[in-house]
């Protein structure tokens, strides 16, 4: 029972961070189609930013914010310089370009920072608590929290505020959210920056337990969107179900059956989903034009 | 772009471009990176046949690159076959994996197809990593060699290795475009690029649209297996990254970067990404910032690729 316990909470640890990293990917693709494979330096640069900033003596609140706010601007550069001047191009090519600006961030971050591993201390110490038997790193928490945190505030600034709404719009129908006056370009601009600061945040909450170096970004990007998928594209309550179950899966996997073959079941899992259910647990809304 | 006399061309370039490349080789690297190109080449072009023709995404090919590869490293190895018998059942292996796998994958749309092509991917990769009493895990395995020399000394020629390798995988691959330029003017292409512009019209239109994509996926697959199963005979060492995620993205890249709906862009694209890679090294941290710059700029650019966009700008410009 302790040990079930305990597979749950890991998975459920990792699972948050591949929900955080699959609703970015659903803020993205619901303002503009793209999927944008550099969602995992997102992450990176949240991580790595964090760490370089703090070893050079800035308390780690400081560090973790500017972080959060550099990726952001790298977010807003990358909608700017790769994906504004691609509007219209073809799925495949939409993947190549955010590939490309994956390899170019990985690059860039190995240039700037190095290729070592890094972490930074956990928020509230390394003393695991003790849970019914299972022991969970009190870090684990802060990425259960901070996860609940986000989708909760994505939430309300979603369905509560102008801007939020504006966003929801251009994801139903750009056109007509253009012709009620919905400033198209901004709210691209607002989706990037807002999809990097969930990705970079992340990447700040789970450096402690995983830790972080430059070429992380491949592997949550695929995690991540595999999750987004798993959950049905462009549904945020999809990417958290489907992160959270991705987690459960692999943490179960890696107990129970082979930890060679944890992602494997994890991909076998949405090949079966999508077998039989080809729009993904929460099948998209959206009825496909002919 | 079905002009008759298209076909004809294509083919005339290639030959004359590989018979007349070795007047500027200097030495063995040569030869051998362009061996590379052709072995990726062909790879490719079974991608040109699903991409470019049919439409459909996979992001999943290197793994029957992989299952070629290592047929010829396993085969030859643990089971004594000889290694080009290998090369035949590494494809005729891919080609029904393909046809298993391909028909519920290629229900699916866009980014699902793409997810669930990446799911396989990463399936084999996974499988070729962890099964170390047959692969050698993720060290790789020494694959057994074939001597091509051989075959030019029966006609009285002598070459070095490889030269011989050169002209060897020169030959399939123009084979490989042979075959993929036939392809597509006959029936089942028409069918496939009928279904690349609109699914529901070429349904309309009488295409077997389950049946179409199903025969591209499996073509590809065996166009990738043959070029994998080339690779580790001539690289005679592999390693299970030959079928992960990364090279799937390679070829794809090399694909569309080239100009998916051309024999020549595909073969054009590999050859692009093929030597890039190798004349960067010289600006080492640089080098994977300048190839994802050049990919985004050619896909934002050169939409269509750099071959057709190319070929177009030349027919605009006036006479």
């Amino acid at each position: 029972m302790a040990e079930l316990l305990q597979f749950l909470f890991s998975g459920l640890t990792v699972g948050a961070v591949y929900a955080l990293v699959a609703l970015g990917f659903t803020v993205i693709y619901n303002a503009s189609g793209v999927v944008n494979f550099a969602q995992g330096e997102f992450v990176m640069y949240g991580g790595m930013i964090t760490v370089f900033t703090y070893d050079a003596g800035m308390p780690l609140w400081f560090a973790a914010a500017s972080a959060v706010a550099i990726t952001c601007l790298i977010g807003i550069v990358l909608n700017r310089l790769a994906i504004e001047p691609a509007r219209g191009a073809s799925v495949v090519s939409l993947i190549i370009i955010t590939i490309g600006a994956s390899i170019v961030l990985r690059g860039i971050a190995q240039i700037v920072f190095d290729k070592q591993i890094h972490r930074f201390p956990a928020f509230s110490g390394d003393t695991p608590l003790l849970v019914g038997g299972a022991t969970v790193l009190p870090q684990s928490l802060w990425v259960l929290g901070g996860a609940a945190a986000i989708f909760a505030a994505l939430y309300v600034f979603m369905t509560r505020t102008m801007t939020g709404k504006s966003i929801l719009a251009t994801a139903n129908n750009r056109l007509a959210a253009q012709l009620v006056g919905v400033n198209v370009k901004v709210v691209m601009l607002l989706s990037f920056a807002l999809s990097a600061a969930i990705g970079a945040i992340a990447g700040v909450l789970v450096t402690p337990i995983t830790l972080t170096n430059a070429g992380i970004g491949v592997g949550i990007a695929l995690k991540g969107f595999a999750a987004a998928v798993l959950g049905g594209m462009g549904n945020p309550a999809g990417a958290l179900v489907g992160g959270l179950l991705l987690g459960l899966i692999e943490a179960l996997t890696a107990g129970y059956l082979s930890s060679s073959y944890k992602d494997a079941a994890a991909f076998v899992v949405i090949l079966l989903v999508l077998f039989f259910m080809p729009g993904g647990l929460f099948a998209a809304r959206t009825v496909e034009r002919v | 772009m079905t002009r008759p006399g298209m076909k004809t061309a294509t083919l005339i370039v290639l030959i004359v471009l590989i018979a007349a490349a070795p007047l500027v080789f200097s030495g063995t690297y040569h030869y051998r990176v362009a061996t590379l190109v052709f072995i990726n080449a062909i790879a490719v072009t079974g991608l040109v046949v699903l991409i470019g023709y049919a439409g459909q995404v996979s992001l999943g090919h290197a793994g029957f690159f992989g299952i070629g590869a290592y047929a010829c490293a396993i085969g030859a190895t643990h089971f004594g076959v000889p290694p080009l018998a290998c090369i035949a059942i590494g494809a005729v292996l891919s080609g029904a994996i393909a046809y298993a796998v391909g028909r519920p994958i290629l229900r699916l749309k866009g980014y699902y197809l793409a997810v669930a092509t990446l799911g396989f991917g990463i399936l084999v990769a996974m499988a070729l990593t962890n099964e170390a009493q047959w692969t050698g895990g993720p060290d790789g395995m020494i694959v057994p060699s074939i001597n091509p020399r051989g075959w030019f000394a029966l006609a009285g020629l002598k070459v070095k290795t490889a030269v011989a390798w050169y002209w060897l995988a020169g030959t399939v691959m123009i084979v490989g475009a042979w075959i993929a330029l036939n392809l597509k003017d006959s029936t089942s292409g028409r069918a496939l690029r009928a279904l690349h512009d609109s699914e529901i019209a070429a349904r309309v239109a009488g295409v077997d649209v389950t049946g179409a994509k199903l025969q591209a996926f499996v073509i590809s697959a065996v166009y990738a297996s043959v070029a994998g199963s080339l690779f580790a005979l001539f690289n005679q060492f592999i390693t299970p990254d030959a079928a992960d995620f990364l090279h799937s993205i390679e070829l794809v890249t090399m694909t569309v970067l080239g100009g998916a709906g051309m024999v020549l862009g595909g073969i054009v694209g590999a050859a692009l990404l093929t030597i890039l890679p190798q004349a960067l090294t010289v600006f080492q941290d640089y080098e994977s910032v300048a190839l994802g710059v050049i990919m985004i700029a050619v896909m934002i650019f050169l939409g269509r690729g750099l071959v057709p966009s190319l070929a177009n700008a030349l027919r605009r410009r006036p006479a």
